[in-house]
């Protein structure tokens, strides 16, 4: 149980920074994922908490106590890497015990707490098998296990289900959900996927570029995203975006209005996501279908706006369309986004 | 006909191989057959088995027991032995530290290290010489251990530097964060991943050790400290030469590489290939 925080955390590698000012602060028992591109700092940043990394300037504190200057081991963290890191010439009891064996703890509290790791996460059969015989599940979950048994403050997940193909990977996410409302720990983790990101986290770090984006709820950074970047990163399929212009106050598509917006007159782009489109007769959005993918219960419908630019939909499963049909959407105007030229969100 | 064409080939593959295995081990079978035979069969009909008439131990006898044979066979493990120790151990150790860590200079003191491949040591054995006598060493076995030690170095550095590259940074990492000290982390973590590397530097080192006559007859000729190569040598007088003896001397000679050959070559193989077939 702690908090972490980071103060004006920065990093360099040679002259380039990838890391800009960074302050941060995670409560008590939060699970915080830090979501991005790939090569946007965040997995540096989740080294320089674990102390794998040294920090250009600013500090850490992990509650309450400043680390930075502290070898990993000191701090009071454990960490799930992405390719499980187990050592492999021992057995998942040796995998487990390992740190706590290096720490002089004694036997029977190194059992104690190692069979308890293996009955939270189901590894009670597996204990003499060596990590070659395991599959990818299984060797993430010991992963996951070796950090438990280290009691940690924080945990720190780096895209821990990224070499786990799909199925698996939604299956350890909700493990790992189950995990932190068992454990209740400070959690921070380090992912590329806006769908682990949106169903895991407490709070997002939205990262691009060595600098945060944007921090919130999920909800938060679906319905009211800060600037394009993070309306396009969060939310699947992605965000559309159209270059419309401003008139009076007026959300302008093809001379059609879509909504109102305090945008000042001239250039600047809409953001509406797939999901909010409806088929509409009267709606702003019409188009010819290009592409129209249907998957039972939903269907995306692809669309080649008068103007040229492309446009998504997600629809009812009910509807049917075939390229070369014309379809017609629109849109609620309180789920519209508008973005200045600068890529910064305009309120309405 | 695909089936018949790949046995066909597959045959092919092994004819070769076969008359390879043959050619390679003939020498040796001579030596081998050779050593249990009188001197006139020796001569007299080189190829033949050592049956009836022609079968004799006395080579054996006359190594085991009328000569310092057991001393040098000493002498020779223990050069080898202490050599490939010193050298698995430094070669291992510069090699994580030039392949894990970042420092200045870093890529300038890996070429310097195995730039030694490129350079044959003979070229220096008169330099050599002057150290060694002048450090008190010559006529001992720590001479012979300290130059092997630097012939194999290199080799040994640049093959498990190669290797430990491939060392997955995480597990390292996650040593790391379980608090072990780099020193352990390389014993403890490094080391056990990369036994089939050792398997290889080992075999690839002892050999050229084992079987170096240069050395010794230069640094350590004395009595006491010859190895088997260089003991061997009494056996060849200047009038006549005991065949019988020497051929008796190599047959026993050939032994620890042996051993260590049919210790270390499933490991060594897999060091081998496990570079050019992933997983």
């Amino acid at each position: 149980m702690a908090t972490l925080e980071l103060r004006g955390v920065e990093k360099f590698f040679g002259t380039t920074q990838v890391i800009h000012d960074m302050n941060l602060s995670v409560a008590d028992g939060e699970l915080v994922v830090f979501v991005g591109p790939s090569g946007c700092g965040k997995s540096t940043l989740l080294r320089m908490i674990a102390g794998l990394e040294t920090l250009s300037s600013g500090e850490i504190h992990i509650d309450g106590r400043r680390v930075d200057y502290q070898p990993p081991s000191r701090r009071g963290i454990a960490m799930v890497f992405q390719s499980y890191a187990l050592y492999p010439h021992k057995d998942v009891r040796g995998n487990l015990g390992f740190s706590l064996k290096h720490d002089k703890v004694e036997k029977s509290e190194i059992d104690r707490r190692v069979n308890i790791a293996a009955d939270i996460l189901g590894l009670q059969d597996l204990m003499s098998r060596k990590p070659r015989e395991l599959s990818g599940g299984q060797r993430q979950r010991v992963a996951i296990g070796r950090a438990i048994v280290r009691e940690p403050k924080v945990f720190l997940f780096d895209e821990p289900l990224s070499n786990l193909d799909a199925a698996l990977r939604v299956h350890m996410r909700v493990e790992i959900l189950k995990l932190h409302q068992r454990l209740q720990n400070t959690m921070v983790y380090v992912t590329h996927d806006q769908v682990e990101a949106m169903t895991l986290a407490d709070r997002i770090v939205v990262f691009r570029a060595g600098r945060v984006e944007q921090t919130g709820t999920p909800l938060e950074l679906y319905r009211t995203p800060a600037n394009r970047f993070v309306a396009g990163f969060i939310g699947s399929p992605a965000m559309n975006f159209l270059n419309i212009t401003c008139k009076h106050g007026t959300v302008l598509l093809a001379e059609r209005s879509v909504c109102q917006s305090t945008h000042p007159d001239g250039e600047a782009t809409l953001g509406v996501r797939p999901e909010h489109l409806q088929v509409d007769e009267s709606g702003p959005f019409s188009g010819e279908v290009s592409v129209f993918e249907h998957l039972g219960g939903e269907a995306f419908v692809h669309l080649t706006l008068s103007d040229g630019q492309e446009l998504v939909a997600r629809l009812d499963g009910e509807h049917r369309f075939k390229p070369g049909d014309t379809c017609t959407l629109g849109i609620a105007a309180e789920k519209c986004h508008v973005f200045n030229q600068a890529g910064l969100r305009v309120d309405r | 006909m695909r089936r018949v064409q790949d046995q066909l080939s597959s045959a092919g593959i092994h004819l070769v191989l076969l008359a390879w295995t043959l050619l390679a081990l003939f020498p040796l079978t001579l030596i081998v057959i050779n050593s249990f035979k009188t001197r006139k069969a020796i001569f007299g009909d080189p190829l033949g088995l050592p049956t009836g008439k022609a079968l004799t131990l006395s080579g054996y006898e006359s190594v085991m027991t009328n000569s310092d044979f057991p001393m040098f066979f000493s002498n020779s493990l223990i050069v080898t032995s202490v050599s490939l120790f010193l050298i698995l151990l430094f070669g291992a150790m510069a090699a994580h530290a030039v392949s894990e860590y970042e420092f200045r200079g870093n890529s300038i003191i890996s070429l310097y290290l195995i730039v030694g491949i490129m350079v044959p040591i003979r070229l220096g054995t008169v330099a050599l010489l002057n150290l060694i006598v002048d450090l008190g060493l010559a006529n001992t076995l720590t001479a012979l251990i300290l130059v092997y030690t630097a012939q194999g170095l290199p080799i040994a550095i640049f093959i498990f530097s190669e290797f430990l590259r491939s060392v997955s940074r995480e597990i390292k990492d996650s040593a790391r964060i379980d608090g072990l000290s780099e020193y352990r982390i390389f014993f403890e973590v490094v080391i056990p991943l990369v036994r089939p590397v050792i398997a290889t530097v080992a075999v690839f080192s002892m050999i050229p050790i084992w079987n170096d006559l240069w050395f010794p007859l230069i640094l350590s000729p004395g009595e006491e400290t010859r190895t088997v190569t260089l003991g061997v040598q009494q056996f060849i007088g200047q009038y006549s030469v005991k065949w019988g003896s020497v051929l008796a001397a190599l047959s026993v000679a050939i032994l620890p590489v042996l051993i260590m050959y049919v210790i270390f070559s499933r490991q060594l193989i897999r060091g081998i290939t496990s570079g050019a077939v992933k997983g």
